[in-house]
C-alpha cells in the first residue's frame, strides 16, 4: 500500500487507524468500536483477570447474548452450560462497566444487527467482534473484522489489534438487478464466481451501478457473506443512502458533531485509479436467483439448474468434494433444483434477519399456507426489529401462514441453542453457512434469500420466484 | 504463550479441502467458558458415530495416528466461524503444527495466539508430504530454520519475522502492545480533536 497518490477506502481507513508500524508491515491498528457477545468473550475476561488489566475503553464496547440463547420461552435458559455464558457476560460487561443489552432489553439482537440499527456501526471506524460476521458492518464503509478470542482480549485490554494490511479487490457489479434477483443472490453468485477462499488475504470492495441504488439492509447481506469468500472484510462506499440510514439513530453522532461526521465521511470512497490487487467485473444479467446444493457456500447454482456431477470438478479433489457434499445432502446429481422436497424453513440470522427481509417475505407469504409438510420459523434479528414487524402487522401474515413467530437470536443459523435440524432433515435456510452439521447434526441446508425461501414454504419445494409470482 | 520451537513426530493426513471451523469443533461444544478439555471434542462428527462412540476408520482414532502433533490437511483450512476454540481443541488433542496449501485468516492469526504453528506449502508439496503422512514417516519441524523434513523429503517455509520471534519467544501479544501505551495515548489525544464523535461518553 502506498502512502501517496490514489487510496483506496481500505487504504484510507488503515492509514488513520495505524498506531505504529514495523518494518516488516506488522501494525498496531487503533480499534473505534469493538462489539462483544457471549460465546467468544468469557476467555477473554477470564484472561484480563489473571494478568489483573482493566478494559481500556468501556464506553467504546458494546455487548449482547445472540448465540446461544433461546428464540422461545427464554424467561429461564435451561441448558445449564448456555446459562452460565450468558450470566458470565452480564457479570463481565457490569465489572467493567461496559454497556450490555440484555435477554430482556428490546434492544437486543443479533450483535451484527443491533450495532447498525442503534448507530453505532459508522462509516470510516475500525469494528471488531469475536464473529466472523462482523464484516456486515462493511457496508457502511467501516473497517469491520472477526477476530478469535485471544484477540478480543488483546481488544478489551489495549484498544488496538495487531494486523498485517490486507490486499485490496474491487468486485464492480454493473447494471439493474434482474427480477427476482436480491442482494443475497448477488453475493451466492460472486462466491460461486470466486470461491471460499478466492477472497483470502483480502478486503473486497463492492462498487458498481447495481449496487447505487440498495438499501443498507441489502448491502449488509452483500459484507454480511463476504467472510464467506475467505476475505477480511466486506466494505461499500458510504454515500447518502449510509449518511440517511444513520441519523437520528441513538449512538449516531448529533448536532455539530453529525456535520464534522459527514465531512469526514464523504472524503472515504476510494479515489479514482486507486490501485486494487485483484478485479472482477459483474454484469448484474448473468445472476439469477441463486441457492446452494451442497455443504460449502460455493457450492451455488442457479434455482432453475441442477444438482451438478462430481465429474464437473476441475480437480481430482474437487471432485472427491463434489462427491462428499452430494453423498452428505442425499442429493443425486442432474436432479432438478425445484425438485428438491423440504422439511424445514428457516428466516432469520445476520445475514437476513432485518425488518426489509421480513417485509419481502411477509408480501409473498401474505394470505397464503405454507406446505403442510414444511415447518417454518421466522426468527427477527432484534427485539426492536421483532417490535417492528409486530407493529407493521408482519408477525400476524407470517403466523397466519403457518410460520412460528420468535425472539430475537442467531437461532437456527448455528443451532448452538435448541433450534436446530435433525438428522438428514432438509431446510432452506436465508442464514450464511451450509457446512456438514452447521444446522444439527446431519442437517442439510440449502442457502438461498428470503424471498426464494418465502416461496419455498408455500410450494414445498425450492421454488424459483420468478415462476411463483 | 507456550513457545514453537521445534517438532518431531507422525502427521495424520486429512485430505479434505474446506475444512471448515464448524467440523474441527461443533457448536455444541463453544458453550464452554474455559479454553482447555477441548481435545476430546475435535472433529467431533468425524470421529464419533450417533451413539458417541469412536469411528475406528477416522484417521485421528487410529493407532499411532491417534498421537499425531502435526496434521497434513486440504486446501483452505479453518474456514468460516471465528471461534478460537478450533485452535484450543487442535492443542488440548496434541496438534502443534497444521501443513495445508492455504488457511483462513481469522484461523490462522488465532494459531499464533495459541503456539501452534500454521505451514503453507505448495500443492505438489502438500501431495507428498499427505503421502508421507500415510506412511507414517516421521516429520520434523524447525522453525529457526524454517524447514520440514519427511523421508526424502526437505521443505523450506515462509512465515513473517514478526510471528516467528513471537513463536519462538512465547510471548504474549498484550504485554508487547501495552509497552507502547504512550503511543497509543497519543493517537487517541490526536482523534479526539479531529473525530469528537467517537471519543463522546455514552
Amino acid at each position: 500500500m502506498s502512502n501517496h497518490g490514489p487510496k483506496t477506502l481500505f487504504d484510507k481507513i488503515w492509514s488513520e487507524h495505524l498506531v505504529g508500524q514495523r518494518e516488516d508491515g506488522t501494525s498496531l491498528l487503533y480499534i473505534d468500536r469493538h462489539l462483544v457477545h457471549e460465546v467468544t468473550s468469557p476467555q477473554a475476561f477470564e484472561g484480563l483477570k489473571l494478568a489483573n488489566r482493566k478494559v481500556r475503553r468501556p464506553e467504546a464496547t458494546f455487548a449482547t447474548a445472540d448465540h446461544n440463547v433461546p428464540t422461545i420461552n427464554r424467561e429461564n435458559i435451561s441448558d445449564e452450560q448456555s446459562r452460565i455464558q450468558v450470566e458470565t457476560l452480564a457479570k463481565n460487561t457490569k465489572e467493567h462497566g461496559i454497556e450490555y443489552f440484555e435477554l430482556t432489553d428490546r434492544r437486543q439482537g443479533i450483535v451484527h444487527i443491533i450495532g447498525p440499527e442503534q448507530g453505532i456501526t459508522q462509516p470510516g471506524m475500525t469494528m471488531v467482534c469475536g464473529d466472523s460476521h462482523t464484516s456486515t458492518h462493511g457496508a457502511f464503509g467501516a473497517l469491520a473484522f472477526g477476530i478469535g478470542t485471544s484477540e478480543v482480549e488483546h481488544v478489551l485490554a489495549t484498544q488496538t489489534i495487531v494486523q498485517k494490511p490486507a490486499k485490496n479487490m474491487r468486485i464492480s457489479v454493473n447494471g439493474k438487478l434482474p427480477f427476482g434477483v436480491t442482494s443475497k443472490d448477488l453475493i451466492l453468485y460472486i462466491i460461486g464466481q470466486i470461491g471460499t477462499a478466492g477472497g483470502n488475504g483480502h478486503v473486497i470492495e463492492y462498487a458498481g451501478s447495481s449496487l447505487k441504488p440498495l438499501s443498507m439492509e441489502s448491502r449488509m447481506t452483500i459484507c454480511n457473506m463476504s467472510i464467506e469468500a475467505g476475505a477480511r472484510a466486506g466494505l461499500i462506499s458510504p454515500d447518502q443512502i449510509t449518511f440517511d440510514y444513520i441519523k437520528g439513530r441513538p449512538y449516531a453522532p448529533s448536532n455539530e458533531d453529525w456535520e464534522k461526521a459527514i465531512e469526514y465521511w464523504s472524503s472515504l470512497p476510494s479515489d479514482q485509479d486507486a490501485f486494487y490487487d485483484n478485479e472482477l467485473v459483474i454484469n448484474s444479467d448473468e445472476i439469477d436467483p441463486m441457492v446452494t446444493w451442497g455443504t460449502s457456500p460455493e457450492d451455488v447454482v442457479a434455482v432453475n439448474g441442477y444438482v451438478p456431477d462430481p465429474s464437473s470438478g476441475k480437480t481430482e479433489n474437487k471432485q472427491k468434494s463434489i462427491q462428499r457434499s452430494l453423498d452428505y445432502m442425499g442429493l443425486k446429481s442432474g436432479t432438478k433444483i425445484t425438485d428438491i422436497k423440504l422439511d424445514k424453513i428457516f428466516i432469520g440470522s445476520c445475514t437476513n434477519g432485518r425488518i426489509e427481509d421480513l417485509r419481502n417475505v411477509a408480501s409473498i407469504v401474505k394470505d397464503k399456507k405454507i406446505s403442510s409438510h414444511v415447518g417454518g420459523m421466522i426468527v427477527p434479528g432484534s427485539g426492536l426489529v421483532k417490535k417492528q414487524a409486530e407493529e407493521e402487522g408482519l408477525s400476524q401474515i407470517f403466523i397466519d401462514a403457518g410460520f412460528e413467530w420468535r425472539d430475537a437470536g442467531c437461532s437456527m443459523c448455528l443451532g448452538m441453542n435448541p433450534d436446530q435440524l435433525k438428522p438428514e432433515e432438509r431446510c432452506a435456510s436465508t442464514s450464511n453457512r451450509n457446512f456438514e452439521g452447521r444446522q444439527g447434526r446431519g442437517g442439510r441446508t440449502h442457502l438461498m434469500s428470503p424471498e426464494l425461501a418465502a416461496a419455498s414454504a408455500i410450494k414445498g419445494t425450492i421454488t424459483d420466484i420468478r415462476d411463483f409470482i | 504463550m507456550d513457545k514453537f520451537i521445534s517438532l518431531k513426530g507422525i502427521a495424520a493426513p486429512l485430505p479434505i479441502v474446506n475444512i471448515d471451523t464448524d467440523m474441527i469443533i461443533p457448536k455444541q461444544f463453544l458453550k464452554t467458558i474455559k479454553r482447555t478439555g477441548l481435545g476430546v471434542s475435535l472433529f467431533y462428527e468425524m470421529r464419533y458415530d450417533n451413539d458417541g462412540k469412536l469411528i475406528k476408520d477416522f484417521i485421528l482414532n487410529k493407532t499411532p495416528f491417534d498421537q499425531s502433533k502435526i496434521l497434513v490437511a486440504g486446501d483452505n483450512f479453518g474456514c468460516g466461524s471465528s471461534r478460537e476454540h478450533a485452535p484450543w481443541s487442535l492443542k488440548d488433542f496434541g496438534i502443534r503444527c497444521v501443513i495445508s496449501t492455504s488457511f483462513a485468516d481469522i484461523f490462522y492469526n488465532n494459531c499464533f495466539q495459541n503456539g501452534i504453528l500454521p505451514l503453507v506449502v505448495t500443492p505438489k508439496q502438500l501431495d507428498q508430504l499427505m503421502t508421507a503422512a500415510s506412511n507414517q514417516t516421521e516429520f520434523s519441524v524447525d522453525l529457526p530454520e524454517q524447514n520440514i523434513k519427511a523421508g526424502n523429503h526437505s521443505i523450506n517455509f515462509d512465515i513473517e519475522e514478526f510471528r516467528k520471534e513471537r513463536l519462538l519467544q512465547g510471548l504474549d501479544d498484550i504485554g508487547i502492545t501495552l509497552g507502547h501505551q504512550d503511543k497509543i495515548n497519543a493517537y487517541e489525544d490526536d482523534k479526539k480533536n479531529k473525530k469528537p464523535w467517537l471519543f463522546k461518553d455514552n
